[in-house]
C-alpha cells in the first residue's frame, strides 16, 4: 500500500499555505509538468536590491496553479520553508529537501509532481542572476 | 463478447498477482499486454535463428530473412494491402509520421503550402508537421471538434484550398475515443482537391477494428506494434508505392543501398530504401504473431467486444455524480477508451488510489495537450479496454472511482 496520502499531505493539499499571487512581485515564474500539463506559478518579494545578488532573502512568496495532491502539498510546504531564506540557500535545495519536507517516499513519476514547485522557484531565482 | 476465459490465460502478466491481488489492466491505449504466443515467437528467433537478414547465404540467415519478409506480408494483408513492399517497418507510429514529414514533406511542401491537422491528434501527428512547416515557412491549420468531441462537419470544405498538400488526421482519438468517419472524410477531401495527400494515424484503429486500406482512400497509414499485442520498437508505415518509390531516403547507411561508390550511392527499392541498418527483426516477427492472434479472434468480433465494453463503461460512468466523461456518449462510433474527470480528485491522485487495487489507468494529457487545452482541462483520467477485459473490470473501476471520491471528500 502506498503511503503518499498522509494527513500532512492531505492537509496541505486541501488548505495550501501561500496560495495566491503577490502584486508588485520582484520575480515571477510559471512552469509546467510535461507529464500531466499541470502548472505552478510563483511570485516572490525579495529583500534588498539587485546589488546584494544571492544574499537577497525571500520576504514573501505565493503560488497558484492546478495540480494533484502531491504537487500542491509540495508547493505549500516548499514555499513555507523558503520564506526568509537567501537566494543562495534556495539554489542549494534539492530533491532530498523536498522529500524530507513531505516525509513520504515517491515513485519517479510522482517525484516530478513533488519537485515542480522547487524547480519553478529556482527558475524564478535564476532570473535575478541574468538581470 | 469474446471468450475472455480462453484469452486471459494467454497473457502471462494477467496470471501474476501484485501484493496478492490480480491485475486490472485498463491502459491498453498506451500499450497492450503481450500474449505468450508473441513472446515465444520472438524468443524463438533469438534462441534458434537470431542472426542478421539479407546478408547471409547460410541457412540460418535465410530463415531469418524469410521470417522477416513474411512478417511484412502478414502485416500487409492484415490491413488489406496486396503489396508487401508498401509496408515499411519503423520503430513506432511516431517514427512513421516523422519519416513521411522528412521525405515526402521535404519534397512536396514549400512556403506556399498548407497542411491540415486536427485538435484531437496525438502529439505524434502534430509536432512533426509543426517542425516541417517551420522549416518550409508553410502553414499548419487545424480542424476543430464539436462539444461532443467529433470533428465539426462542414469545416473541411472551408479549410482546404489549392495550396493544401496534406491532411493528417487520426482514425480514432486516443482520448475522446471518437471513431472518425475517415473514408467519408477522405472522399470529401479528394473531391475538392484530388492532389491532397492524406495521412491517417491508425495507432488506435488497427488494433481494434478491421482496416482495409483499399476502401479507405488514404495515402499514408501509420500504427505501432505494441498497441496491438506486439512488441515495443516495431511500427508500420503503410504508404502507396507510387508515392514512395522516387522519394529521397529517410536515414542512410546499410541495407538501404543498391550500389555505393566513394562519391555517390544508388539507393535500394522500396521498402528497403526506407529501412536503413539492421531492423528490429524479432520485433517484426513478434508483430506478425500478434496479427495472427488477432486474426484468429476475428477483428469484427474484437470490435463488437470493445463496443459492448464501451457501452457498459459509458452507461456506468455517465450515470455517476460529479463525473465528466469526454467524447461521444454513444458506443457506436466510439472506441473502448473513456477519458473522464471526477470533481475534486486530480487525475494523478485518481490513478494512484486506483493503483492500490492494481487498477491501472492513465492520468495526464495522454500526449494530446492541444485537445486538453480545447476541452479547457489540464489533465484527465483515461481507462481503456481490450480483448482481455471484461465487464467485471468496468465494475471494479467504478468501485475504485467511488473510493477515490470518498477519500478526497
Amino acid at each position: 500500500m502506498d503511503d503518499i496520502y498522509r494527513e500532512n499531505i492531505l492537509d496541505n493539499y486541501r488548505h495550501p499555505k501561500n496560495f495566491g499571487k503577490l502584486v508588485n512581485a520582484d520575480i515571477e515564474e510559471e512552469l509546467g509538468n510535461p507529464f500531466c500539463g499541470d502548472k505552478i506559478a510563483v511570485s516572490l518579494k525579495l529583500t534588498g536590491t539587485h546589488k546584494q545578488g544571492v544574499d537577497r532573502k525571500v520576504r514573501d512568496i505565493r503560488f497558484n496553479g492546478q495540480g494533484c495532491a502531491v504537487s500542491i502539498a509540495s508547493a505549500s510546504l516548499v514555499t513555507e520553508y523558503i520564506k526568509g531564506k537567501s537566494l543562495r540557500e534556495i539554489m542549494a535545495l534539492n530533491r532530498e529537501t523536498v522529500l524530507s519536507l513531505m516525509g513520504i517516499e515517491l515513485t519517479p513519476t510522482r517525484l516530478k509532481c513533488a519537485l515542480l514547485s522547487l524547480e519553478t522557484v529556482q527558475n524564478a531565482v535564476k532570473q535575478t542572476f541574468t538581470g | 463478447m469474446l471468450d475472455t476465459k480462453k484469452i486471459i490465460p494467454d497473457f502471462p502478466i494477467l496470471g501474476k498477482k501484485i501484493n496478492g491481488k490480480p491485475l486490472i489492466y485498463l491502459d491498453s491505449t498506451a500499450s497492450s499486454l503481450k500474449p505468450a504466443q508473441v513472446i515465444r515467437a520472438m524468443d524463438d528467433y533469438y534462441q534458434r535463428y537470431g542472426v542478421n537478414i539479407f546478408r547471409g547465404v547460410y541457412k540460418l540467415s535465410e530463415t531469418a530473412t524469410e521470417k522477416y519478409e513474411s512478417a511484412r506480408s502478414t502485416v500487409a494483408s492484415f490491413i488489406g494491402s496486396k503489396e508487401a513492399n508498401e509496408i515499411i517497418f519503423v520503430r513506432n507510429a511516431t517514427e512513421a509520421v516523422n519519416l513521411v514529414a522528412a521525405t515526402w514533406g521535404e519534397v512536396n511542401v514549400d512556403s506556399q503550402s498548407n497542411i491540415i491537422s486536427t485538435v484531437m491528434e496525438h502529439h505524434a501527428n502534430i509536432v512533426p508537421w509543426q517542425q516541417l512547416v517551420k522549416r518550409k515557412n508553410a502553414k499548419l491549420n487545424y480542424l476543430d471538434i464539436t462539444e461532443e468531441g467529433r470533428l465539426q462537419p462542414g469545416q473541411i470544405e472551408n479549410k482546404i484550398n489549392v495550396n493544401t498538400r496534406l491532411i493528417a488526421l487520426t482514425y480514432v482519438s486516443n482520448v475522446l475515443g471518437t471513431i472518425n468517419p475517415v473514408a467519408k472524410i477522405i472522399k470529401i477531401i479528394k473531391e475538392i482537391n484530388p492532389g491532397v495527400k492524406i495521412l491517417v494515424d491508425a495507432a488506435q484503429a488497427v488494433p481494434h477494428m478491421k482496416i482495409d486500406v483499399n476502401n479507405l482512400g488514404a495515402d499514408f497509414l501509420v500504427f505501432s506494434g505494441h498497441k496491438m499485442l506486439g512488441p515495443t520498437g516495431i511500427g508500420v508505415l503503410w504508404a502507396k508505392g507510387e508515392i514512395m518509390k522516387d522519394l529521397p531516403p529517410y536515414q542512410t547507411g546499410g541495407d538501404m543501398i543498391r550500389e555505393v561508390y566513394l562519391d555517390r550511392t544508388v539507393f535500394n527499392d522500396i521498402p528497403h530504401r526506407f529501412e536503413a541498418g539492421t531492423p528490429h527483426i524479432a520485433g517484426a516477427i513478434g508483430l506478425a504473431e500478434a496479427v495472427r492472434y488477432l486474426d484468429s479472434l476475428g477483428m469484427d468480433k474484437v470490435r463488437r467486444h470493445e463496443e459492448e465494453l464501451a457501452e457498459y463503461a459509458l452507461s456506468n460512468l455517465t450515470g455517476m455524480k460529479e463525473i465528466t466523461v469526454y467524447g461521444p456518449h454513444t458506443a457506436g462510433d466510439r472506441a473502448a477508451v473513456v477519458a473522464f474527470n471526477a470533481k475534486g480528485v486530480h487525475p494523478h491522485d485518481m490513478a494512484q488510489i486506483l493503483d492500490r487495487d492494481n487498477i491501472c489507468i492513465r492520468s495526464g494529457h495522454h500526449c494530446a495537450m492541444p485537445l486538453h487545452t480545447r476541452l479547457q482541462i489540464p489533465a484527465s483520467c483515461r481507462a481503456s479496454f481490450y480483448i482481455y477485459n471484461t465487464k467485471k473490470d468496468v465494475d471494479l473501476l467504478i468501485e475504485g472511482i467511488l473510493k477515490a471520491k470518498i477519500f478526497f471528500e
